[in-house]
Order: C-alpha cells, then structure tokens, then sequence
C-alpha cells in the first residue's frame, strides 16, 4: 500500500494571525512538504495543477522536476492533471522527460477542472469536460504508445507523421489514475482502460467514494482487466492531528472555520461526521482510516491534505512527522494484514518494466525502428 | 387503491405561521380530493425554518447533510407538491428559493405543484404569477392554475371568507385532478447510474 500527501496548493491567509504567504513562500513550502514526505517514510507526493488564483501550481512538471532531483524515493504524481484544458501532445512530452529525469518515479492523475473561466483561457469550454477527458485521454495513450501516429479529432488540430519524444522511458508509460468525484462516465474510463480510480473522498460524504469506486470496480471486470477486487484504487483523506485529540481541534477550528471549499458553512463536528474529515489523535486518524476499506474493498494509495487553509509550514511538517511515526507504520501492517494475496499493489515503473518483459530503449531516431523509414515517411 | 403522497413545503418563519396555516389548508383540500376519487393518500410536511442551516450548509459545501438528504428524497419521490411561502420584497423568502436551489433540477420535471403564498397585504397577491410560477415554470413543473395567496384580512373575518375557502377548494381539486393524470412518482433519478457505454463517449456522440 502507498501512503503520501496531495496538496492543491492555495495561498490562503493564515486566519489565527492574518499573514498572507507570498506565492514564492508557498511553492518553497510545497517543495518543503514534497522532501519531508520522503523523510519520514511516506510514499507519493501528488500536486495539483491550477491556472488561477489564489493557487501556485500552474506548472507541474516544473516543480516535480525540482522535487525529482532532491529525492531518491518517492514517487512524483498529480492530483490533478487537466486532461481537458491541457493539449494532450504536451502532457506526453511532458511527463515522459520527467519519467527520463526522475528515473520512473513518476505517475499521473487526470482530472477535468470544474473552474468554468478556465477552460476559455485554454480555448476550451466546460461544457465539453466529459467529451475532452475521453479524447485527450485516449490521444496521450497513443502518444505514449505509438511511435507515429496519424490522428484526427474534435477537439485539437489533426496530427500527421507525429513522433512525441522523449519516448517514455525503457518504453513503458507512466501509470495513470483517474480522478472524480461523482461522474460516472470517469469511473468507467478508467475501467475500460485498467487504468487506476482515485476517489478524491474529502469535502463530500463517503456515499460518492463508495458508489463510484463500485462503479469502477464493476467495469474493470466487465473489460476483463481482472476481478472487481484486484483493480486499483486510490482515495484521498484530510487529517489534522496532535497527540491530543483536544489540541488538534482547539488548533484546527479556525482553519477549518475559514477555509476556503466548506468555511463558514457546518461546524467542524458537523463536517467530520459527514465527510471522511479527521482531526484527532493519531489513533483517531489510524482507526478512520482503516474504516475507509469497509466500504471501498482492499485499495492500493492513500493520500492526506494536511497543508491547505492558511496551515503554517511548521505545523504541516508536524503534521507529517505524526503520520511518518505514529501512524502510516501502524497503517501499512494493517492494511498489509487486511489485503488478500491476490489482491495486487499499485503499479509502479519497476512492476511495469518486469510485466513488460524488460525494458527496451524505446528511441526513436530520425528512422523508424520497425518500418525502416523516417518518421514523416512512416504513414 | 392506489397510493399517493403529497409533500407540503412551507417556508413560514413565524410559529405559529399563516404561511403554514394556508399550506395545511391547501394540504387538506387536496387529500380530500384524492381520497373522493378513490386514493388512499400520505401528507408529509416539510417546514423549511427547520432545515435553514442545512440549506445554507449545503449552498456552501455542495452537498447535503444527511438530514437535509432525506428531505429532498421526500420531495423527489412525491406525487404531488404544495408549496407555500411568505412574500418578501415583492417576492418569495430567500429560505425558500434556496431550498428549491438545492433541489436536482430534474426533481419537479412534470410535478404536480400547487402554489401558495401569504403576505403582509392583498396587494403582494401577484408575486404568485410574477415570481413563484415563472420559478415553478423554470424547473418544468405542472403548476396548477389556481395559484391561493392569502392577506391578513382573510384570516382576520374581515374579508369574504368564504372567497379563500373556495379558492382552496378549487386549487386543491386541480393538483389532486393532475396527479391523478400521472402514474405514481418513481423517486429520485440515480446520480450515479452509467447512461452510456464506453464505445459511445470515445465516439464523440451524445448517449442521449
């Protein structure tokens, strides 16, 4: 099992003292949060990727890319990747030389967008958010997959004799999630694909995760990618913590009051009761999060938000030495215990080289390896 | 015999409320109606001030508590719906609209509604036609016709009593008359339910 932290990287003023971090202090504290998350034992960092303020993260692969070069094992991903206001063309190219640069640690998460403005700037509108996560998705497969491709589409120009390098590295692509919250149409794209779900499981009630990681875990045996129980999920989770259950709440309260999604809406009682929302001692959070498998079946990643609302970056480091000591060590032997033989890990480069067969060096020079002849020539 | 089930949503602040007082009225007359023509008929009242934190919870987080769940599903799944609110500022109470904000869009398509409205004075009676049935007409329900506002005079003995008391009576006959029409409501559509298949979203067509 995979435990890390996603972060959709706002810059939100501090409510218990009204600092406002500076956009270069928020991107230095998410690097900050990525490196730590390796320090103590956690295993995948996702960050979101947003066009708009008040958040930072515009540039994923940037940043992952930094954080690559800084770390030695954990796993770089997303959460989200626009799969429809981003050109597909791009997101290939890209996560592939951050696959090269970061020697596999690398997977995806696609996700829509639901910022209606947004699309428009990227000549795009929401009203096709299905419809684009579909074609832009099953472009980037080829893209990843085939060294040339002829493709014509709704939404994008058409590509002729099209080669996106670098190739993905030893010629096996990155593994991919897909991320929604109550789309059914989502859950079955990544069943027909055997691709993972992600459940983003925070702000709503747990109803949504576990109607649509049913849904997925349906299709996947339906498109014959294995039994319902071996597909692969992911879920998100949002935890404060202290050793004492009262000083986490005391502390949490006026980040949660005001924060951004669900401030000045239910208490924070309220709002614990009816979403997966976890503020307590590290036992709290180690008995919650166990309780997430009674409902969506044996998964494969788990991810908290510790650092949005305003949180200090001293406190989310905190937060994260908690998890590291006193929770995901506990976590990760249950959740090892719990989980049948059969069911699988999550994929992960080395899984894939090996399922492969070994890796090939999957360059494509100026003449195509199987047909002899320059990619333009190839059609 | 066949078994119908009305929801009465009232949106009254006050306690006791005329507003509450009227939608009970309406409730009465209807039932009444259905039961003469032979069915056998359940009345579930929704008094909004209840759920005024749930409404306003769910405007802001986007989803409803579990509370608040139940009491759209009541009126998803009803055949008939009666709805009353007090006019404020030429128009209906803010409780009011949100909660019908909150409701699926789908929720009152080819609904039997019967509408209902009190006010400080007879002269806010048209807020009916201009605000609350254009609302209804949005979300394509089947209002009744007879729409019932009631003044204080109407309460107080001083009015032609019997005028409202007629107007009830026609109102509640018309809904009862069109959820008669209509086969037993079916509840809520499943948000989560797979309308397409796989091949036709990557072709680009539209499941419908």
């Amino acid at each position: 099992m995979q435990f890390g932290v996603f972060t959709v990287g706002d810059v939100t003023v501090d409510p218990t003292n009204g600092r406002m971090p500076s956009e270069r202090e928020r991107i230095k504290a998410m690097v900050a949060i990525a490196l730590k998350a390796e320090e103590v034992g956690l295993d995948v960092f996702a960050t979101g990727e947003h066009h708009n303020p008040p958040f930072v993260p515009s540039s994923p692969t940037t940043m992952l890319g930094y954080i690559a070069a800084r770390t030695e094992r954990l796993l770089l991903s997303t959460a989200t990747t626009l799969i429809t206001t981003n050109d597909p063309v791009k997101i290939a190219e890209d996560y592939a030389m951050l696959q090269h640069l970061a020697d596999g640690r690398v997977d995806l998460m696609m996700g829509r967008g639901n910022t209606g403005p947004v699309y428009p700037w990227f000549g795009q509108d929401i009203r096709n958010g299905i419809p684009l996560a579909i074609e832009n998705y099953d472009l980037l497969r080829r893209l990843w997959r085939e060294d040339v491709v002829d493709w014509k589409g709704r939404f994008r120009t058409p590509l002729q004799a099209f080669t996106s390098t670098p190739r993905p590295l030893d010629g096996v692509p990155p593994f991919v999630w897909h991320g929604s919250i109550r789309s059914p149409e989502i859950a079955e794209q990544a069943a027909y694909y055997g691709d993972g779900f992600f459940a983003n499981h925070i702000f709503w009630p747990k109803e949504h995760t576990q109607r649509m990681v049913g849904l997925y875990r349906q299709r996947f045996e339906h498109y014959g990618h294995g039994s319902a129980d071996q597909a692969i999920v992911g879920l998100g989770g949002q935890v404060f913590l202290r050793r004492n259950s009262q000083d986490a709440v005391r502390e949490f309260r006026p980040y949660f009051d005001n924060a951004p999604v669900y401030g000045h809406g239910p208490s924070l009682e309220e709002f614990t009761r009816e979403t997966p929302l976890t503020v307590g001692s590290p036992q709290q959070v180690i008995d919650r999060t166990l309780s997430f498998r009674e409902y969506v079946g044996d998964y494969q990643r788990q991810l908290f938000l510790v650092d949005h609302a305003g949180l200090p970056l001293k406190t989310v480091l905190e937060q994260l030495d908690l998890l590291g000591e006193e929770v995901i060590p506990v976590l990760r032997k249950e959740f090892d215990t719990l989980r049948p033989a059969h069911v699988p890990e999550a994929p992960t480069h080395a899984s894939l080289l090996a399922a492969a067969g070994g890796g090939t060096d999957a360059t494509v020079h100026a003449v195509d390896d199987v047909t002899g002849k320059a990619p333009e020539e190839a059609r | 015999m066949t078994r119908r089930t009305l929801v009465v949503i009232s949106a009254g602040l006050g306690q006791p409320s005329s507003t509450r007082l009227l939608a009970d009225q309406l409730a009465a007359a209807a039932r009444d109606e259905l039961v003469r023509r032979g069915a056998e008929v359940e009345v579930r009242t929704v008094e909004l001030r209840e759920h005024a934190h749930d409404v306003v919870n769910h405007l802001l987080t986007g989803f409803p508590s579990a509370a608040l769940r139940e009491v759209l599903a009541t009126v998803t799944g009803a055949d008939g719906l009666i709805a009353v609110t007090p006019i404020f500022n030429a128009s209906y109470n803010g409780l009011f609209k949100s909660f019908f904000d909150v409701l699926d869009r789908e929720a009152l398509a080819d609904r039997p509604v019967l509408i209902g409205a009190t006010g400080g004075t007879a002269r806010h009676s048209l807020a009916l036609e201009h605000a609350v049935r254009p609302m209804f007409g949005y979300l394509r329900a089947a209002v009744v016709p007879t729409a019932v506002f009631a003044a204080p005079e109407d309460w107080s003995g001083e009015g032609d009593e019997s005028a409202l008391r007629a107007r009830i009576r026609r109102a509640g006959a018309e809904l009862a008359e069109q959820v008669e029409r209509r086969p037993a409501a079916t509840g809520p559509a499943d948000p989560f339910a797979l309308t397409t298949s796989f091949e036709q979203l990557l072709a680009g067509r539209d499941p419908s």
